[in-house]
C-alpha cells in the first residue's frame, strides 16, 4: 500500500528534503554573523543616500530621463541598494568558496557525494539571499521610504510579483556566479574573471544607472543581457511598469535567462567532471 | 633571567543574563604567582586548559598586560618596552605559525633577519645551523601554507632562534606531531638549551616533553602555582607510588612488610605499592630475606597519574 | 617619535617583500591592476552618462565634476594602497594571529598595514590621476594662480591622509566589533562617492556633517572650490579653503589615539 510513508520515500521528495535543509542551513549561515549584517545595512544606506542625492541633481535638470520620473529614480535607487546584497550585484559571493574548494582538489569529493554540485551551491546561495534579503534589504528600502518621496506600490500582489521576480534575478545571479566559479577548473587563478565578473555584473546589472539610461544601442543591448534580470526587471516590475503581457514577458525574459545559463552550467559541470574523473582531480 | 612576583591577571567578562541585559563576572585567570628561572635553565610549564598557562606566557612575552605584580624579562618590563624585549627573546606557537603563510621559508627568513637586524655573520651561521639540525635543507622554498605541521614547526623554531634570543618560549611546540618530528624537535632543543645556554619556558600537554627536557617543573593550576620544584619532588608532592613486583617461588598468601602495601596478588606474582619518595632498598632487602624471592623488579610512577592527583 | 620611525621601516621592509613577490608574476601583477583600474573607472563610466544626458550637474560641469572625482578618487587610491589592509585586523584577532605580529620588533600598526602589500591597488591611483589630468586640461575659465596650482598636489595628499585616518579609525574600532569591517567602507568609498559630485546637490545638514563630523569635506571640496572660483554652499570663511593639511594632521592624530586605545584594550583583555 502506498500511502504518504510511501510518498516520503520517493526519492524527489527525500531531494527536496534535502536541498531545502542546505538552504535553510545557507539561511542561518549568514543569520549568525550579526555584526557584518548590521554593517552592511549601515553602508547600504549610506550609499543609497549618496546615489539618490545625484540621481535628485540629474532628474532635476533631465525629468522624466530613461522614463522615469524623480520619485521612480529614486525607488530605483532604493530597490537597488535592498537588492545589493541577495542578488550579489557586485559580483561576490560563494564561488570563491567553490574556487577554493577546486583548487584544493576538495571538490572531487563533492562530485561524489550524492548531492548534485549545482543543485547543492544553489540551496545554499537561495538560503543566503533569502536571509539577506530580510537582513539587509528591508532596513534601507524603509530608511529611504522616510527619508524620500519614493513610488512604492500600494497593491499586495504588485510586492508579491515584484518578491517573484527577485526570486529569479537571484537565480540568474547565482547561474552566472556558478560559470564564474566552475572556470576554476581551468584558470589557475580565480582572480581575473572574478574581477571581470564584479566589473560586468555593477555596470550591466544597473546598480550606477538605470539601463534606460544607458545611451544609444549600448542601452538596447544591455537591457537584453542576463544582468538586466538582476536588478532593472524586478525594480521596473515593482514601479509598474510592466503590466499584463509585458509583465508575462518581463517574467519569461528573467525564466528564459535563468534556465539557459543552468543549462550550461549543468555542461560546463559535466565537462569539468569528466575532467576530474580522466586527471584525477 | 625571567622574574615574576606576585603576577596577577583578572579578566572582565560579560556574560548575558537574561535577553539583553549583560552582567559583568571578575575572571581571575592567573591569581599572584610568583617565581624566577635563572639564565640557562629549561622549565617545564604545565596545567591542565584554561588552568592560565597561556595567559602567563602572554604576560611574559608582553602581549597581555598585568592587573598587578612585578615582571622583569631579560631586566625587561614586557609591557611597558614590548618591541625591546622582541628582540632578546624568541616565541613559538604550536597551534599557529608566527612564519608568513604564503611566502617559502627562506623569504619569511630573509625578512626577520632586516626586522630583528640581525648581523649577516650571526644570520648565516644561525641559518645554516637550524636548516642542519632541523633538517630544513629541502624545505626553504616551499611556502609555508604547504609544510606539513611537523615541518611547519621545525620552520617556525627556526625563526624564533635567527636572532639568537636569550629566553625561548615554546607554547605547545610538539602539538599534533609525529613520533620521528618530535624525536627531532626535542634533540634540538636540548642541544641548544646545552650549547647556547639559552633559557627555556616550555608548556604542553605532553608530558614526555618535559620528561625528556625539563629538570624543573612549575604546575599551575586555577592561576595559582600548585608546584614548583624537580620532576622527582612532584612525585612526593603528587602523593604517588612506586611499585616493587616480586616473583615468588609459588604461591603464598599476601606479603606483610612495614612500610608498603600489597595491591595485587596473581599466583605466585605480587605487587607492592610503596611512596615514591622512599629508598626502595630496605624493602627488598627485607622481602629477600624473608619470602622465597626467584626475581623482582620497580615501576615509576606514571606522571600523568601524579599530575591529575594534583588537580584532583 | 622612535616609534615611528621603527614603523616606518618594518612597514618598508615588509612592503618591500611583498612587491618583490608580486612582481615574480608580472603578467599578472599587470593583469589584476588592469581590472581594478577598469573597476574603479565604472563609477566614472556613470558620471560619463549623466553628462550625457545634461550640461550641468548642481551647476557643475563635467570637467568640473571631473576635478572633483580626480582627486578624491587619487587620494582614496594613495590610502587604500598604502593602509587598505588595516581592515584585515578583525580577522586577525578573531584567529589569534594577532599575538603573532606581538611578539615582533616593529609596531603592530606596521606589521598589519603592510601585512600582504597589493600593489595591483595601484589601478585606483592611476584611474583617479588620468581623471585628474583629464579634467585639469578639459577645464576652461579656471584663473590659475601660484597658489592654485600649488592647491592640487596639496589636495591630494591632504585627502589621502583624512582617507588614511579613516582607515585607521576604522581599523581601531575592529577592536571592538572584529566583524564590522564593513562599516568604515561606508566613510571611505561611501566618502569617495560623495566626493566626486558637487557639494551643491547634497542636503545642507549633510554638507555640515562631512565639513564638521566626518570632515570629508577637506578632502577636496573645500580646495577645489577655491581653484575653481565658487563660494561653498556653507558660507565657511575663505582661509578654511587651505585648512586642508591641518584638519588631515588632526585627523591622523585623532586617529593614532583611538588606535593606541585600541590597542591597549586588546591587551589588556586579549580579546
Amino acid at each position: 500500500m502506498r500511502g504518504w510513508d510511501g510518498l516520503r520515500d520517493a526519492p524527489a521528495v527525500q531531494a527536496l528534503r534535502l536541498y531545502g535543509l542546505v538552504a535553510a542551513g545557507g539561511f542561518r549561515r549568514f543569520a549568525t554573523y550579526r555584526a557584518a549584517t548590521f554593517a552592511g545595512v549601515f553602508t547600504n544606506t549610506v550609499f543609497g543616500f549618496i546615489l539618490a542625492y545625484t540621481f535628485i541633481a540629474l532628474w532635476h535638470e533631465r525629468p522624466q530621463l530613461g522614463g522615469y520620473d524623480q520619485a521612480q529614480a529614486l525607488t530605483f535607487v532604493w530597490v537597488g541598494q535592498a537588492l545589493l546584497a541577495p542578488a550579489a550585484l557586485l559580483g561576490f559571493g560563494f564561488q570563491e568558496e567553490l574556487q577554493e574548494r577546486i583548487r584544493s582538489g576538495d571538490v572531487a569529493v563533492d562530485l561524489y557525494r550524492p548531492a548534485d554540485l549545482q543543485l547543492w551551491w544553489c540551496a545554499h546561495d537561495m538560503g543566503r539571499a533569502a536571509f539577506q534579503l530580510l537582513g539587509r534589504g528591508v532596513v534601507p528600502l524603509a530608511a529611504g521610504a522616510l527619508a524620500f518621496e519614493l513610488a512604492l506600490p500600494t497593491a499586495v500582489h504588485t510586492w508579491l510579483l515584484f518578491l517573484l521576480s527577485v526570486a529569479l534575478g537571484c537565480l540568474v545571479s547565482f547561474a552566472i556566479r556558478y560559470l564564474v566559479g566552475l572556470a576554476a577548473f581551468w584558470l589557475l587563478d580565480g582572480q581575473g574573471i572574478n574581477l571581470i565578473n564584479s566589473l560586468v555584473a555593477m555596470l550591466l546589472s544597473g546598480t550606477l544607472l538605470p539601463l534606460t539610461v544607458f545611451p544609444g544601442a549600448f542601452g538596447d543591448v544591455a537591457q537584453a543581457l542576463p544582468w538586466a534580470a538582476m536588478l532593472q526587471v524586478p525594480a521596473d516590475v515593482l514601479l509598474g511598469r510592466h503590466t499584463g503581457a509585458g509583465l508575462a514577458g518581463a517574467l519569461a525574459f528573467q525564466a528564459v535567462w535563468a534556465g539557459a545559463l543552468l543549462a550550461a552550467g549543468r555542461a560546463m559541470q559535466a565537462v569539468a567532471t569528466r575532467k576530474v574523473v580522466v586527471q584525477g582531480g | 633571567m625571567i622574574e615574576v612576583e606576585d603576577l596577577e591577571k583578572v579578566f572582565s567578562v560579560r556574560r548575558r543574563a537574561g535577553r539583553l541585559r549583560r552582567t559583568r563576572h571578575e575572571v581571575r585567570a592567573v591569581g599572584g604567582i610568583s617565581f624566577t628561572v635563572p639564565r640557562g635553565e629549561m622549565v617545564g610549564y604545565i596545567g591542565p586548559n584554561g588552568a592560565g598557562k597561556s595567559t602567563t606566557i602572554k604576560m611574559l612575552t608582553g602581549i597581555l598586560t598585568p592587573s598587578s605584580g612585578r615582571l622583569r624579562v631579560a631586566g625587561i618590563d614586557p609591557a611597558q618596552e614590548r618591541t625591546r624585549l622582541a628582540r632578546r627573546i624568541g616565541v613559538v606557537f604550536g597551534q599557529r605559525t608566527t612564519l608568513w603563510w604564503d611566502l617559502p621559508l627562506l623569504d619569511s627568513y630573509r625578512l626577520m633577519r632586516r626586522m630583528y637586524r640581525i648581523p649577516d655573520d650571526r644570520y648565516h651561521a644561525n641559518l645554516a645551523r637550524c636548516t642542519e639540525l632541523l633538517d630544513l635543507g629541502d624545505l626553504l622554498e616551499v611556502p609555508v601554507r604547504q609544510l606539513s605541521l611537523g615541518q611547519r614547526m621545525r620552520g617556525d623554531i627556526a625563526a624564533a632562534l635567527l636572532h639568537d634570543p636569550e629566553v625561548l618560549y615554546l607554547d605547545e611546540p610538539t602539538i599534533g606531531l609525529d613520533v620521528l618530528s618530535k624525536a627531532k624537535v626535542r634533540e634540538f632543543l636540548r642541544e641548544l638549551n646545552a650549547d647556547r645556554g639559552t633559557t627555556v619556558l616550555l608548556t604542553t600537554h605532553d608530558l614526555s616533553d618535559i620528561e625528556q627536557l625539563c629538570r624543573r617543573v612549575m604546575v599551575i593550576d586555577h592561576g595559582r602555582l600548585m608546584y614548583d620544584g624537580d620532576l622527582h619532588g612532584l612525585h612526593a608532592v603528587g602523593e604517588s607510588e612506586r611499585m616493587l613486583v616480586v616473583d615468588l617461588e609459588r604461591e603464598l598468601p599476601p606479603i606483610d612488610v612495614a612500610g608498603c602495601r600489597t595491591v595485587k596478588v596473581e599466583g605466585p606474582r605480587q605487587w607492592l605499592a610503596f611512596p615514591a619518595g622512599a629508598s626502595a632498598a630496605p624493602l627488598v632487602a627485607e622481602v629477600a630475606e624473608r619470602w622465597p624471592l626467584v626475581d623482582l623488579s620497580v615501576r615509576e610512577p606514571d606522571i600523568e597519574d601524579v599530575i591529575a592527583r594534583m588537580y584532583a | 617619535m622612535a616609534d615611528l620611525a621603527a614603523g616606518a621601516r618594518g612597514y618598508g621592509l615588509i612592503v618591500a617583500m611583498w612587491v618583490r613577490t608580486t612582481m615574480t608574476y608580472r603578467m599578472s601583477f599587470a593583469m589584476t591592476a588592469l581590472g581594478n583600474l577598469l573597476m574603479t573607472a565604472a563609477d566614472f563610466a556613470a558620471i560619463a552618462i549623466m553628462f550625457s544626458h545634461t550640461d550641468v550637474l548642481g551647476g557643475f560641469t563635467f570637467a568640473e565634476v571631473g576635478l572633483l572625482y580626480g582627486t578624491t578618487s587619487t587620494s582614496l587610491g594613495l590610502a587604500d594602497l598604502l593602509l587598505g589592509n588595516l581592515d584585515r585586523i578583525g580577522g586577525r584577532i578573531r584567529d589569534g594571529t594577532m599575538d603573532t605580529l606581538l611578539v615582533r620588533p616593529v609596531p603592530v600598526f606596521a606589521q598589519i598595514a603592510a601585512d600582504r602589500f597589493a600593489l595591483r591597488r595601484i589601478g585606483r591611483v592611476l584611474q583617479g590621476l588620468i581623471v585628474l589630468v583629464w579634467s585639469l586640461t578639459a577645464l576652461e575659465g579656471v584663473a590659475w594662480t601660484p597658489v592654485s596650482v600649488l592647491l592640487v598636489p596639496v589636495m591630494v595628499l591632504s585627502g589621502a591622509a583624512i582617507f588614511g585616518a579613516v582607515f585607521a579609525c576604522g581599523a581601531a574600532f575592529q577592536f571592538w566589533a572584529t566583524d564590522a569591517a564593513e562599516v568604515q567602507n561606508s566613510f571611505t568609498y561611501g566618502g569617495n562617492t560623495l566626493t566626486q559630485y558637487p557639494p551643491t546637490i547634497f542636503s545642507k545638514e549633510l554638507v555640515r556633517g562631512v565639513t564638521f563630523v566626518v570632515p570629508l569635506a577637506f578632502v577636496n571640496w573645500l580646495p577645489a572650490l577655491h581653484i575653481l572660483g565658487r563660494d561653498d554652499p556653507l558660507g565657511l570663511p575663505g582661509w578654511v579653503d587651505f585648512a586642508s593639511p591641518l584638519v588631515a594632521a588632526a585627523c591622523c592624530a585623532l586617529a593614532g589615539l583611538a588606535w593606541r586605545t585600541g590597542l591597549r584594550g586588546y591587551r589588556s583583555t586579549g580579546s
